[in-house]
């Protein structure tokens, strides 16, 4: 119960300084708007290839900006964090009875709502290009997504914790996340990869995850592929709350 | 309140260990304002983020507030208030805001956060500041929002990292007497850190000075600079060729250093110079060896630092506005 509270408690907090200054959420949003846009056309043509999966452009296509929106809104999350640090608000609630977790989730629960919200403008706006699927297969892709931003916010926060300076913390980002978004198939797929390199992208669990959703968007909510991608996001967001949690309550952050 | 036994802390960096602390006791009763007195990084802050379980003592043990430190973490963070050096409010919230959030951090029901933050507001200086966002906000309105989110759940124990670094003289003066008005109505214990002499003099009941990690001395600031170094005399005459007997004269105190004449002046340093020095005066008119001056110094808590550990205090650059917070 305690811990419910102290969660809502950071949560309603992180949220109203994010409405606050909802410039960020919007620019978030900007960015797969403008891949649907000045991208998917040129998908179009190509989904006739061979190699390329089933389903149309779009429906290959959204799934992958859907989990990039996932990835990206949310691995950033830790600058705010460390400006949180830098300002002596993380210190201040850690001398306060506050649930270490709760310090954590609740942030992490902020960042979810605003990926959904992004994520859900940008189905609409994909709908609008052409993108058809099933509402049950839209909603799971969505949930999806909430569940990779979980995921990535909470390692996003952990490792901003554990490194306290954006001069570190962005090159572990930038190294991390251009390999693992090339290597994911998220903007073309890796059905059309030489076998090295497909064999590569099957190391990368965003690989998985980006199957999933495209597999659920065509409607085998409960195929192989869609299965294992879930399985695979749960996974990711268990390894990023354990990893926050720790850094979090770790006494010298 | 307080009791610390053998308190250490060793940072491990890649090459070596520092131990920042070196296993400190000290206890500091209920209603006392206790100060740690040293240059930066003589290991205070160390200390007292250990005393507020932000950061696990290597060694040692200590009971807080009637929690042990390290079985009952939260029931001492329960119990107690901590004002970090660095702030603790975000930039873009609002002042009101933050402490009502705060407060409720403890358990605190909004109509009461809201209480106690309006009543800390009126009695810091801030009304009026409410709804403003932190980061417009002066320097000195933002260390005062951060000593009332340290007040708002009405602590027993206060910790005050370097509570006036960066304010100016009038709001140092209040913000002393504010810390008083806590002790003497509310009963409230106070564990501040300074590297500012006045501030352990004037504000504080009892000092615990440290050096490098160790506490080198303790006791009120009467007995430190009484134990320590002596006052100052000064005794200025119309001829310089009278000094040479005053000095002998001088020489004869009880307790005295070996008298110094420059030109005109003799000086030298006794136990209590207020004692000493009217018999000296009287000796002096007795043999016509008139003084035109007389100067009497009390020691400074610089002086008790200096002869403990041989460096002044003063010549410590001031780098508190860019503290390492892991230190």
């Amino acid at each position: 119960m305690r811990f419910l509270i102290d969660t809502w408690l950071v949560f309603s907090r992180a949220m109203r300084l994010s409405l606050r200054n909802p410039v960020w959420v919007i620019l978030g949003l900007i960015q797969p708007i403008l891949y649907l846009t000045l991208f998917g056309p040129l998908l179009e043509p190509i989904a006739s290839a061979p190699g390329f999966p089933p389903g149309d452009a779009w429906l290959v296509f959204v799934p992958g900006l859907l989990v990039q929106l996932g990835m990206f809104g949310a691995a950033f999350v830790g600058f705010g964090l460390i400006a949180e640090w830098r300002a002596g608000v993380v210190e201040r609630m850690r001398v306060t009875p506050a649930s270490r977790g709760a310090l954590l989730i609740g942030r992490v629960l902020r960042d979810v709502v605003v990926l959904v919200v992004q994520g859900a403008i940008l189905i609409g706006a994909a709908q609008l290009f052409g993108l058809e699927a099933p509402l049950g297969s839209l909603l799971t892709g969505l949930a999806i997504v909430a569940l990779l931003g979980a995921a990535f916010s909470a390692l996003s926060y952990g490792a901003a914790l554990k490194l306290k300076s954006e001069d570190a913390f962005a090159p572990l980002l930038n190294g991390l996340i251009v390999p693992v978004l090339l290597l994911s198939g998220i903007l073309l797929p890796m059905t059309l990869a030489p076998r090295w390199l497909r064999t590569l992208a099957d190391f990368n669990p965003l690989t998985h995850v980006v199957d999933g959703v495209r597999a659920v968007f065509r409607g085998e909510m409960a195929g192989g592929e869609s299965l294992i991608g879930i399985a695979v996001t749960v996974a990711l967001v268990a390894l990023g709350l354990v990893y926050g949690a720790r850094v979090f309550r770790r006494e010298s952050a | 309140m307080i009791e610390s036994r053998g308190l250490r802390r060793v940072y491990k960096t890649r090459k070596e260990e520092v131990e920042a602390v070196r296993g400190v006791d000290f206890t500091v009763a209920t209603g006392e304002i206790v100060g740690f007195l040293g240059p930066n990084g003589a290991g205070k802050t160390t200390t007292l983020r250990m005393l507020t379980t932000l950061l696990e003592p290597t060694g040692g043990e200590a009971t807080v507030a009637g929690s042990d430190l390290r079985l009952d973490p939260v029931g001492v963070r329960r119990r107690i208030g901590y004002v970090a050096q660095g702030g603790s409010t975000d930039p873009e919230a609002r002042a009101g805001e933050e402490i009502v959030d705060h407060a409720r951090m403890y358990g605190i029901a909004v109509p009461a956060a809201r209480r106690n933050g309006e009543a800390l507001f009126a009695q810091l200086d801030l009304e009026g500041l409410w709804a403003r966002q932190c980061k417009t906000l002066s320097g000195g309105q933002r260390r005062r929002l951060d000593i009332a989110m340290g007040l708002v759940h009405e602590p027993r124990l206060v910790f005050l990292d370097e509570p006036s670094t960066g304010l100016d003289p009038q709001s140092r003066a209040n913000l002393w007497e504010h810390i008083r008005r806590l002790r003497d109505e509310l009963d409230t214990t106070v564990f501040l850190t300074t590297h500012y002499m006045d501030e352990a003099d004037l504000l504080c009941d009892r000092i615990l000075v440290i050096d490098d990690g160790s506490i080198v001395a303790r006791g009120t600031p009467e007995e430190l600079k009484r134990n320590v170094a002596g006052d100052s005399v000064v005794l200025t005459f119309e001829h310089p060729e009278s000094t040479g007997a005053v000095a002998m004269m001088a020489s004869r105190l009880e307790g005295v250093s070996p008298p110094v004449v420059d030109g005109s002046e003799v000086r030298f340093q006794v136990p209590d110079g207020a004692s000493a020095l009217p018999v000296l005066l009287r000796a002096l008119v007795e043999r016509d060896l008139d003084a035109t001056g007389v100067r009497v110094q009390r020691p400074t808590l610089d002086d008790v630092f200096l002869t403990m550990t041989g460096r002044s205090l003063r010549d410590e650059p001031d780098v508190s506005g860019s503290t390492n917070r892991a230190a």
